[in-house]
């Protein structure tokens, strides 16, 4: 570790930080309909999509027609791209003339982008036609907007006095016209400036002073660059992602493309404060969160930056870790990027996960079984307020009264949908591991024997299951039986947990608010804070210890005791 | 409950119903402990077959599977033990007011008073109207509807001294089971058969009635979803540690499933909702339901009546102002006189204060002398004295019309004395003699001893307390400053209650209430806790969801502790028992791997002598929590007011960090033991 490194960490999250609180009243200003900068643009564009789609966008919903309008409308964006990417030889915006995408790894794609994981099981550039990218790059609009306005429905159902959720197409439109477009543009302009290409012209073909011919795969970079770390998305326009000297040219490019990743999460608690009417709260779970993220990007940096003993030990030196690295980014630009690819849930990668050492691959997989370090577009925020609702429950009963948090009383109802969606995560992740490691077609994708096999595949599924979408690699992703079951678990990740949730928003609204009094336990308090995170690593630690134990820390432990594999 | 209950053989009691609770359609109404019930089955089947899940066989393999089959069994025997002790002194009472539940003759009488045949108690219907004489004991709850009884009802409340009941007003209901102690009450029946006050009574003390709280439920809820997660956690360990080829023996895998399932509380919740109903009712108060209890603990609003409750039921004579032409001491004594016969606890308040003043009745003074009765059309008392003159203290403007009317001068102090009392809270009392007004007695309201800590004690609980009173507003408002509540209704009537409390409900508040008269029936029904008084009319009582054996309002303060402590202690050792769950992982996933995984080893921060015994000791450190937290359970965490994130990090330190930091020793200590007896490597 170098104190320029740390330095620049800190410097990195406090202006994330500034730059987060504006952006997230901005949101409230949007989703409440109050008066934006923005409106004079975005207006006749709203109304013109409106009248277009022929949508009532005025009328509140029950939390009922909310889950329906949020399905139906995932459902009809996964069959147009699943058409779209099912018939690319016969479409246009082909000038390399890729043939058909097996079908497999359609499924697994669409179910992965529908779910804002974007985990690839394909190489885009030699697959994809700039048609089926251009599909792949509208879910990555489209997603995280739908992920954030059921997470603002949710935060709605504690409003006092409100009657509805709000309308679902109303919030996903706005949130498209007036958040992830226009901050899209601006961001697709700096990373032009960054130094990333941005062009429809087919693959660059260059002659190399050898003599030999290189085919150079280029494209629209920026444009998906942009909404890939803004969304929370992650799936790259190229296969090695943001290792890629396109998606991401050089430290500058790095640093944008980690501040978009993290701006809408961590924003989105600022909002949720503008919602309660008390910013205070937002403060405390913003700070016990950055306080978690910033010791597991110290574990990750300081691990790396201290290399592999047994290494150094060989090579009589002193070194850290490089492989799996680029060194454009460094040691500390890519401990930063892994932490804020796994804790925003996004799944962009700089460097090899795979290649961490055992320790730093720790974090990255612990930050998507915990899934509450900040976490994706709106499912983050949904993913925290249902563990402190847990924790409500649980200290509340301490202090003597039947829980409250924001003033509504967390009863039956509540605490059994978020215990439910609290058991999917840890569920899908374990069930889907043993049996992928337990079958020969499971265990025939892993490349690596040992406890790092074990992390490949856990890894995998976690990610899939936290909607990240990035990967251990060193795993077959692309056989038809991880297609399938990744395909499989990224859509019981979002939409179970999501829909309990709206259900719970549902419960909550049909209560009165009650007036908080000295009795009441306050959960705007740096106590509570802590216990709530207490609460999450004691949950997250219990469940996922023996899969822990079992693939990182005995794999560190060998590491320290010397033993190679 | 002071009716000298005998616990004797409730402990043998408990332990058969220990073994008699094994039964799995009992333990499958608790998810957790059924859990461990299963596991049980799964390794007693092994102590029999080693070789039941095939795997290769391990030397001493039968010791270790039947060692861990004695520890799972002795942990459900502990938590049915909790539950069954509970239960059983709950029974010890209900067996003890079932004693007073003796048949009795009913003699029923018809309209008119004539006999219409005797029946026995059990074959009352409602409406039924019987005659009870001097020494016979009540056949069931009733209303009189003639003649006055003193009444012993200490079957029912404990308390020995007799009560007064008569009909008509607030004092006419009786309950069954209570005795007739001198003179003869008619009453007609109020209850259906086995519905009486004791019946419920009986069935609730036995938790028959007993149905999950709504708070209870949802921690169920989540206690079952904390089971169904680690199950899976141990589902899928074979598998994954099957790829590293490390066989894991089926009675360690159930061990730790056992150890982490959240086993403390989901043996003792069942305990602590029986207890918790047994604290209220060893306060010697009904409730009808858990719920009601829980509903005490979340109270926001206690509305209080102002007489009986706050202050002491009536005012005390506080100071003597003499008119200016009156000699001090001529007024007092003509005041003592005037009290001299009077048994109302004003009247003797003024002899005492009179007294205190150096005045005493002189010699013969009072023989001969009449007795004028306060009537409350009079709005005045006195006495007429053997020679004729006539005094008389009275509300003011009485006296006033008295004075006028005889013709003499009425003194300009007369208006600024009772301007000045009522100014300060007091009642003004006149004094007449013969015409003439000698003075104002300042009558004040005295705050019951100890009010002004109970309310201090209710603010830091974070309950707001509205006093209820006729008294106008200027008296209201001292006294409630006085007393330190935080509001006050004054000058209200019956319905001003009831609209108050439909406010705070409006704005999402939980309203607590006394009550006693019937007029109160609609508020007590309507308030979210309704604590109704023994002494109250039986429709009171019906209205209420607490009936308060005592008929003590300032109890209402205790319901609420003993409600919060319910909470609290389910917290509390739900808090406990997850937290647990670190330490035993710490021991028990090294020893799982020690041979398979080696290095894993390192995570034996405790240093447990061997595999076996880390596994064992977690087991059996989780096994001894539960009767080490047993009396926790039954007495409920101690419950100090205080503000609610004051409470929170008391509680959290004590009761999460306490219960990550307990275990590690625990283990440590039983791995010793172990070790010292050779049980270490079998």
């Amino acid at each position: 570790m170098t104190a320029h490194g740390l330095l620049g960490d800190a410097l990195f999250l406090l202006v994330l930080t500034l730059a987060a609180i504006p952006v997230g009243r901005y949101m409230y200003r949007v989703f409440e309909g109050e008066k934006t900068f923005l409106d004079r643009l975005a207006r006749p564009l709203e109304r013109a999509i409106f009248r277009l789609a022929g949508i009532d966008a005025e009328g509140g919903m029950g939390w009922r027609a909310y889950a329906v309008a949020f399905l139906v409308s995932n459902l009809a964006m996964a069959v147009l791209v699943y058409l779209l990417l099912w018939l690319q030889p016969d479409l246009p915006l082909n000038p390399a003339h890729l043939g058909p995408i097996p079908p497999t790894t359609v499924f697994n794609t669409v179910a992965s982008f529908i779910t804002n994981t974007n985990w690839q099981v394909y190489t885009p550039e030699t697959s994809l036609s700039y048609l089926s990218q251009f599909a792949l790059e509208f879910l990555q609009f489209t997603t995280p907007a739908a992920g954030i306005v059921v997470a603002i429905a949710f935060v709605r159902g504690f409003v006092q006095g409100r009657g509805d959720l709000g309308n679902y197409y109303r919030d996903f439109v706005r949130a498209l016209s007036r958040i992830f477009l226009p901050i899209a543009f601006v961001a697709a302009i700096a990373l032009i400036a960054a130094g990333v290409p941005d062009t429809l012209s087919g693959p660059a073909i260059a002659h190399t002073l050898g003599g030999a011919t290189q085919v150079i795969a280029r494209g629209p970079v920026a444009a998906f660059e942009a909404i890939k770390q803004l969304g929370t998305n992650g799936g790259g326009f190229f296969n090695a992602n943001s290792a890629h000297p396109f998606e991401n040219p050089g430290p500058l490019s790095n640093l944008i493309e980690e501040f978009l990743m993290a701006l809408l999460p961590t924003a989105l608690l600022f909002t949720f404060g503008e919602y309660i009417k008390n910013r205070r709260q937002a403060w405390i779970i913003f700070g016990v969160t950055m306080t978690l993220f910033a010791v597991l990007l110290l574990v990750v940096y300081s691990s790396e930056a201290a290399g592999n003993p047994i290494l150094n030990h060989l090579l009589g030196a002193t070194g850290p870790n490089w492989e799996g690295k680029e060194t454009r980014f460094g040691i500390s630009g890519s401990s930063l990027f892994a932490a804020i690819t796994t804790a925003f849930t996004t799944g962009a990668v700089n460097a090899m996960h795979d290649s961490l050492t055992p320790l730093g691959g720790f974090v990255p997989i612990f930050q998507i079984m915990l899934n509450t370090v900040f976490g994706g577009a709106g499912a983050g925020l949904l993913n925290i307020l249902m563990f402190v609702i847990i924790t409500v429950f649980v200290t509340g009963l301490m202090v003597g009264r039947t829980p409250e948090l924001f003033g509504k009383k967390i009863e039956s109802r509540e605490v059994t949908a978020a215990a439910a969606a609290m058991l999917v995560h840890p569920f899908i992740v374990l069930a889907a591991s043993a049996v992928a490691l337990s079958t020969a077609a499971g265990r025939a994708g892993i490349f690596n024997p040992g406890f790092h096999g074990l992390s490949e595949v856990v890894y995998a599924y976690a990610s899939s299951a936290a909607n990240n979408g990035s990967a251990f690699a060193g795993l077959g992703a692309a056989s038809p039986f991880y297609a399938v079951s990744t395909g499989i678990v990224v859509l019981l990740g979002r939409y179970v947990s999501m829909l309990l949730m709206l259900y719970i928003a549902g419960s909550l609204l049909a209560k009165k608010t009650v007036p908080a009094s000295t009795g009441t336990l306050r959960t705007d308090t740096w106590t509570f804070g802590w216990i709530y995170l207490g609460i999450v690593l004691i949950v997250g630690a219990l469940t996922f210890f023996p899969v822990l134990a079992l693939g990182p820390i005995a794999e560190q432990l060998s590491m320290l005791a010397g033993k190679v594999f | 409950m002071a009716r000298g209950v005998s616990y004797k053989g409730l402990w043998q009691r408990a332990m058969l119903d220990s073994l008699r609770k094994l039964d799995p359609r009992v333990q499958y109404r608790n998810p957790v402990m059924f859990v461990v019930e299963v596991g049980t089955l799964v390794t007693l089947l092994m102590s029999i077959d080693p070789g039941l899940f095939g795997g290769p066989p391990q030397p001493g393999a039968r010791a270790y599977d039947v060692l861990v089959t004695v520890i799972l069994v002795v942990t459900l025997l502990f938590a049915n033990f909790a539950e069954a002790l509970a239960e059983g002194r709950g029974r010890a009472q209900a067996a003890s007011l079932r004693r007073t539940k003796a048949e009795t003759i009913a003699h029923r009488i018809d309209e008119a008073g004539a006999a219409a045949g005797d029946v026995p108690a059990s074959q009352l219907q409602k409406g039924d109207v019987v005659r009870v004489e001097a020494g016979e004991l009540i056949p069931a709850d009733g209303e009189i509807v003639r003649g006055v009884a003193s009444i012993d009802e200490s079957a029912i409340t404990g308390e020995s001294a007799p009560v007064i009941r008569e009909a008509g007003g607030d004092f006419s209901s009786v309950t069954g089971g209570t005795r007739v102690l001198s003179d003869w009450i008619e009453m007609r029946v109020e209850q259906e058969p086995g519905k009486s006050f004791l019946d419920r009574m009986i069935a609730l003390v036995e938790g028959a009635e007993r149905q999950k709280s709504p708070n209870e439920l949802a921690l169920t809820v989540l206690l079952a979803a904390l089971t169904l997660i680690f199950l899976i956690v141990i589902d899928t360990l074979p598998p994954l540690a099957g790829y590293l080829h490390a066989h894991l023996s089926v009675a360690t895998l159930i061990a730790l499933l056992v150890c982490l399932i959240p086993t403390t509380i989901g043996a003792l919740l069942s305990a602590i909702g029986i207890a918790g109903m047994d604290r209220v009712i060893r306060f010697n108060i009904i409730a009808k339901s858990g719920k009601a209890v829980e509903a005490a603990g979340d109270v926001d609003t206690l509305i209080l009546d102002k007489t009986g409750t706050i202050t002491l039921g009536n005012r005390m004579a506080a100071r003597f102002l003499p008119m200016p032409t009156v000699d001090q001491a001529r007024f007092v004594h003509a005041a003592l006189l005037a009290s001299h016969h009077d048994d109302t606890p004003e009247g003797k308040s003024i002899v005492v204060l009179a007294e205190r003043e150096g005045e005493q009745v002189e010699g013969q003074e009072m023989d001969g002398a009449t007795q004028i009765a306060f009537s409350a059309e009079t709005r005045r008392s006195g006495v007429v004295l053997k020679d004729g003159r006539e005094i008389s203290k009275g509300a003011v403007d009485v006296i006033r019309r008295m004075a006028e009317r005889a013709g003499s001068a009425v003194p300009a102090e007369l208006d600024t004395f009772t301007e000045e009392i009522a100014r300060s809270g007091g009642t003004p009392l006149a004094v007449i003699e013969d015409g003439q007004v000698l003075g104002v007695i300042h009558l004040k309201d005295i705050i019951k001893p100890g009010m002004q800590e109970r309310f201090a004690a209710l603010r830091r609980m974070g309950i707001h307390t509205i006093m209820v009173t006729g008294d106008n507003p200027l008296t209201a408002a001292t006294i409630a400053r006085e007393a330190g509540v935080d509001d006050f209704i004054a000058e209200a009537k019956p319905e001003d209650k009831m609209r108050r409390i439909r406010e705070e409900q409006a704005e999402g508040r939980l309203v607590a209430m006394t009550g006693d008269g019937t007029n109160d029936a609609p508020a007590l029904a309507q308030a979210d806790v309704g604590l109704a008084m023994n002494s109250g009319t039986s429709a009171a009582k019906e209205a209420g969801n607490m009936v308060d054996l005592d008929s003590d309002p300032t109890k209402l303060i205790e319901v609420v502790s003993i409600g919060k402590q319910l909470l609290i202690t389910r917290g509390a050792i739900t808090t406990f028992s997850i937290a647990n769950d670190v330490a035993k992982y710490f021991a028990i996933i090294p020893a799982m791997f020690v041979t398979a995984v080696p290095v894993l080893s390192a995570l034996n921060v405790m240093h447990l002598t061997s595999p076996q015994s880390a596994i064992l000791s977690a087991l059996i450190f989780n096994a001894l929590i539960i009767p080490a937290l047993i009396p926790l359970a039954l007495r409920g965490v101690r419950y100090r007011p205080m503000g609610a994130t004051e409470m929170l990090q008391r509680n959290i330190l004590l009761y999460g960090l306490g219960g990550v930091v307990l275990p590690f020793i625990g283990i440590k200590l039983i791995d010793l033991a172990l070790t010292a007896m050779g049980l270490a490597r079998i």
